[in-house]
């Protein structure tokens, strides 16, 4: 058997464990358990350090420098609404991803069904809406940063991009997963073989995405 | 012999991967999902919940609900095997007794008597 063979072959291969349940599947859901006790311990120190911040800027309340300049709250929930309603959209787009790869060989008869089943266009699709928060977060760092907050300005600034950069970061790797799918799905088309293959990374950008609905309500909507 | 056993485990779980939903569930969660994300926000910008004492659970509530409907149906937890439900949901429980211990500790949260 040639090398290329003996790969393709384990790459369908399916790694079930003993429990019957594939061995990726289980490491993703430990990995993702364990991504809920970080996030959740990054939003502890965020809350505890809540309106104990001695100097400005702050994230719900108007603040006066000590040149005497008064300035607004510093969040802007309108943009971040936005970056939002984009995350929660690309999680409906990365699940119809994988429901076009797993139903890859079902009659496409309608322009919907040739829509609904076209997985590269997901793909695709959730990668750019994931770019685009990206481009709402590096865009609200960058207005921070002239308003005055740095990580170091104050308790608020520190935790505040501790919690969201670790978020940002998590979605660019999700980005470049997805990239590596539509790369994949674009040269050899996805099988419902390869199922497996998208379900963890649906898996990791749907946590992505409930790590971003707690942020969002702790963060920004709960003054 | 382990062989039967995998197979055998395997035979049990293979039927909840067939159990997913059809991509109209998803659309509808989908719109689901905005909808609540609306309301939160409009919320945000109506004085009167903003400050009235329900805004907070009310806002916990709506993204509680959006945070089991993607859990439930998007990460097929409700349709998957069990043990990814106990991987999951035991260190979401540790990580929110871990906020709401912090938030004690420091004077964030109290309970009067």
């Amino acid at each position: 058997m040639s090398n290329a063979a003996a790969v393709a072959e384990h790459a369908t291969h399916h790694h079930h464990t003993s429990t019957g349940l594939d061995n990726r599947k289980i490491g993703l859901w430990a990995f993702i358990g364990s991504e809920c006790m970080l996030f959740g311990s990054l939003i502890a120190t965020y809350l505890s350090y809540k309106g104990k911040s001695l100097v400005g800027p702050f994230p719900h309340e108007a603040w006066t420098s000590p040149q005497g300049e008064t300035f607004p709250a510093i969040l802007d929930i309108p943009v971040t609404s936005a970056s939002t309603f984009v995350l929660l959209m690309s999680s409906l787009a990365m699940v119809l991803a994988h429901n076009a790869v797993v139903h890859r060989h079902k009659p496409k008869v309608t322009t919907t069904d040739r829509i609904i089943g076209n997985s590269s266009l997901w793909l695709g699709m959730t990668a750019l809406l994931g770019l685009a928060f990206l481009c709402f977060q590096a865009y609200e760092f960058t207005a921070f940063v002239h308003e005055g907050l740095s990580i170091g300005t104050n308790l608020f600034g520190s935790s505040f991009y501790t919690l969201t950069g670790f978020h940002g970061a998590h979605v660019a790797v999700g980005v470049l997963w997805l990239t590596a799918l539509l790369f994949i799905d674009r040269k050899r088309t996805l099988q419902p073989e390869d199922a497996t293959n998208v379900d963890l990374c649906a898996l990791y950008w749907h946590f992505v995405d409930v790590v971003w609905i707690a942020i969002f309500t702790l963060i920004y909507l709960i003054k | 012999m382990a062989d039967n056993v995998s197979h055998a485990a395997h035979a049990e779980a293979a039927p909840h991967e067939e159990h997913h939903p059809t991509w109209q569930t998803y659309v509808k969660i989908g719109v689901i999902l905005f909808i609540i994300t609306a309301i939160e926000v409009s919320a945000f910008f109506i004085p009167a919940w903003e400050t009235s004492r329900i805004y907070v659970p009310s806002m916990l509530f709506l993204s509680s609900l959006k945070f089991i409907a993607v859990v439930l149906f998007y990460m097929h937890l409700k349709y998957d095997h069990r043990l990814f439900r106990a991987l999951f949901t035991g260190p979401l429980i540790v990580a929110i007794i871990t906020i709401i211990s912090l938030l004690f500790l420091f004077d964030q949260l109290s309970i009067s008597f």
